[in-house]
């Protein structure tokens, strides 16, 4: 039998009976919009925590102080200072995994304009700074290697500052202070919003580091030197390389690390392998209703051949062969589970946008899901259609016509 | 004289029961020639439906050999005797059998749909014709379920014939019918006959036998009689006399009087 002929017959047998056929299909619809949408969800929320990781930084490698130890007591981190300028040098100068470094003074002072004053974080930062975040300017630029040899008193404002302090106009150009200090405002970075926990990444002054040490801070150590990695996959090389030369700088020979190598990527990590074992269990959870539509499909069609046993019967009388039943049983199983996915799918966009939309979480579906959930309804059709179709087949065409 | 459409013989049919032996058949010869508008007649349980799903092909015999229009049937797969079916029978069954919820056109086309030797072109078409051939032409789009008894096993008898099937095989074909229905479908298959399509008709009425040009008579798994009828009634004719009795009831006789 053709083709053509085989899938008009399909629909039309399914099409006479709309109620039931509708029913049948509920259960895969549901199935398969429920997978959606929790894959939609899981993969939204995955994307989000990577988009929040790599608002940190591209690649991000941080160097801080080290711990030390006072007759036998650990300090905690952080205690015994000894990052240095010429850490970040020579870091910069011998890594050969690096793209950019660059050295970070941390000190806090008040900003003051002609028009009010904000206290904020003030960090001394060289030109690397703001590749290795990621980040830009929206007005004027960053100073450059000339400021920060020549230790000029230039200073970039982030955008709580500008909101703060030049709501109206353009700071590049104006005079300000910080503590006592006259600095020019050369550029205004943008706006880069809240790290996941909640701190505003935007109230800060970025000045050359030479200028922060001689004027701001008065002391040489730094909090910590950034560094950004050349690609991905060198994150764990380009730290074990950072230690290498950290310790041969500071001469450790056996003592332990005075110092701690970190990167975004452990967190990263945790934070993805999380979401996407829920979404795997979201998903897995989903199929199972997938599962149980199938069943549904079984039994109606097992229904539906008893039923239509004097239909076959007559098939049969006029020459189809045990073949052509099951194929007919077969095809009507699947363009029902079929449509059923597609249904299924649309209604699974919708309620992952409406999701997104009232409750405010970003939706995510890959386009591989469209095609898994497709070809996996219609392999429930074939799955669960099988049996009650070859039931069908092997009917003895003379029991069937008498069948009442 | 051209080959015979049936040529049996010895023809036994054995059912098993548990460890009892059912005889439906016991040795049956039996030759139709082209041409032939024959009666099998027998009451219930006399193996007549065990004969005509043999000669139907949808069962084989146990013992003995047949032979359809020179194609050796006995031994036959599952499989060939489908497609043996679709090439050479036409069947009309006493329920009519007709698809439900499938328009007359539709139920005429699915003989063809099933072809495996893409002998037809434009199924649709065939299937319309050969509506037009039982006086059924207006008809061509109505499901059985608004069609008259009549109605029904005149699309029954299209669907048998829409192969151009050696021969046409008529299980009880007016059994649900009205006498002026059965005769008038009876006046069909004696129209068709004269075009030249040989036709089998099982049943239990002597008077629907009558029209038959030859009968014969099944008891017990054995032909008993098998007698040519010197000068068979014209089903035609009768149902114009017919036409006066106002009084027909049955399944579809007043809308079928029309």
């Amino acid at each position: 039998m053709k083709t053509k002929s085989l899938l008009l017959m399909a629909t039309g047998s399914i099409l006479k009976n709309k109620m039931r056929t509708m029913l049948t299909m509920l259960g895969i619809v549901i199935g398969v919009g429920a997978v959606i949408v929790m894959v939609a969800v899981g993969n939204g929320a995955q994307k989000q925590i990577e988009a929040q990781i790599k608002n940190l930084g591209t690649n991000l490698i941080v160097v801080t102080p080290g711990s030390t130890a006072a007759g036998g007591a650990s300090q905690g981190a952080q205690t015994f200072n000894r990052l240095t300028v010429a850490d970040a040098d020579k870091i910069k100068s011998d890594a050969t995994l690096l793209s950019a470094v660059s050295p970070v003074i941390v000190t806090r002072t008040q900003v003051i304009t002609g028009k009010g004053n904000w206290r904020t974080e003030i960090d001394g930062v060289s030109t690397d700074y703001l590749s290795i975040r990621d980040w830009g300017v929206t007005s004027g630029d960053l100073f450059t290697d000339d400021d920060v040899r020549a230790k000029r008193k230039v200073a970039v404002l982030g955008a709580t500052i500008v909101k703060n302090l030049f709501p109206d106009s353009d700071p590049v150009g104006t005079q300000i202070q910080l503590g006592h200090v006259p600095f020019t405002v050369v550029g205004v970075l943008a706006a880069k919003g809240q790290t996941s926990s909640g701190v505003d990444q935007d109230d800060i002054v970025l000045v050359p580091y030479t200028t922060a040490q001689d004027r701001l801070s008065g002391f040489t150590f730094l909090g910590q030197i950034l560094a950004s990695a050349s690609s991905p996959k060198d994150m764990a090389a380009a730290q074990e390389e950072i230690r290498g030369i950290m310790r041969d700088s500071h001469g450790l020979g056996g003592s332990p690390d005075d110092f701690t190598v970190r990167d975004q990527t452990a967190i990263a990590q945790a934070a993805t392998s999380t979401t996407s074992v829920m979404t795997g269990l979201l998903a897995a959870i989903a199929s199972i209703s997938l599962v149980v539509g199938g069943i549904g499909i079984m039994n109606i069609m097992l229904v539906s051949v008893t039923e239509r046993t004097r239909e076959i019967g007559i098939r049969m009388a006029v020459g189809a062969r045990g073949s052509d039943v099951l194929t007919q049983f077969l095809v009507e199983s699947v363009v029902m589970s079929l449509l059923g996915g597609v249904v299924g799918l649309a209604i699974g966009f919708g309620g992952a946008a409406i999701l997104g939309h009232v409750m405010g979480w970003t939706t995510a579906t890959p386009l591989i899901a469209v095609f898994v959930a497709v070809g996996f309804s219609a392999a429930v059709g074939v799955f669960f259609g099988y049996y009650p179709a070859r039931k069908a087949a092997a009917l003895d065409p003379i029991q069937a016509l008498r069948y009442e | 004289m051209s080959t015979p459409v049936i040529e049996i013989s010895g023809v036994k049919k054995v059912y098993r029961m548990g460890t009892t032996e059912v005889f439906a058949l016991r040795g049956v010869d039996l030759t139709v020639n082209p041409g032939e508008l024959l009666a099998v007649m027998g009451s219930s349980g006399s193996g007549k439906s065990t004969l005509m799903n043999i000669l139907g092909c949808l069962d084989v015999p146990t013992a003995g050999s047949y032979v359809l229009d020179g194609v050796r049937v006995d031994g036959m797969s599952r499989n060939d005797l489908a497609d043996l079916r679709n090439r050479k029978l036409g069947f009309v069954f006493q329920g009519f059998n007709l698809l439900p919820r499938t328009s007359a056109v539709e139920n005429v086309e699915l003989p063809l749909l099933y072809d495996r030797t893409g002998r037809w072109k434009n199924t649709r078409e065939l299937a319309a014709d050969a509506l037009r051939r039982v006086g059924l032409g207006e008809r061509l789009e109505h499901q059985p379920s608004e069609l008259s008894g009549g109605q029904q096993q005149r699309v029954a008898i299209a669907r048998a014939l829409v192969t151009q099937p050696t021969l046409l095989l008529a299980d009880e074909p007016t059994g649900n019918l009205d006498s002026k229905t059965s005769v008038e479908v009876m006046a069909l298959f004696q129209a068709l006959n004269e075009q030249g399509i040989t036709v089998i008709i099982v049943t239990h009425e002597t008077d629907i036998a009558q029209y038959a040009h030859r009968v014969i008579d099944v008891r017990d798994g054995r032909i008993l009689k098998d007698h040519a009828v010197e000068s068979p009634r014209r089903a035609a004719d009768d149902v114009l006399t017919m036409d006066t009795d106002p009084d027909a009831v049955g399944t579809g006789a007043t809308k079928e009087a029309a």
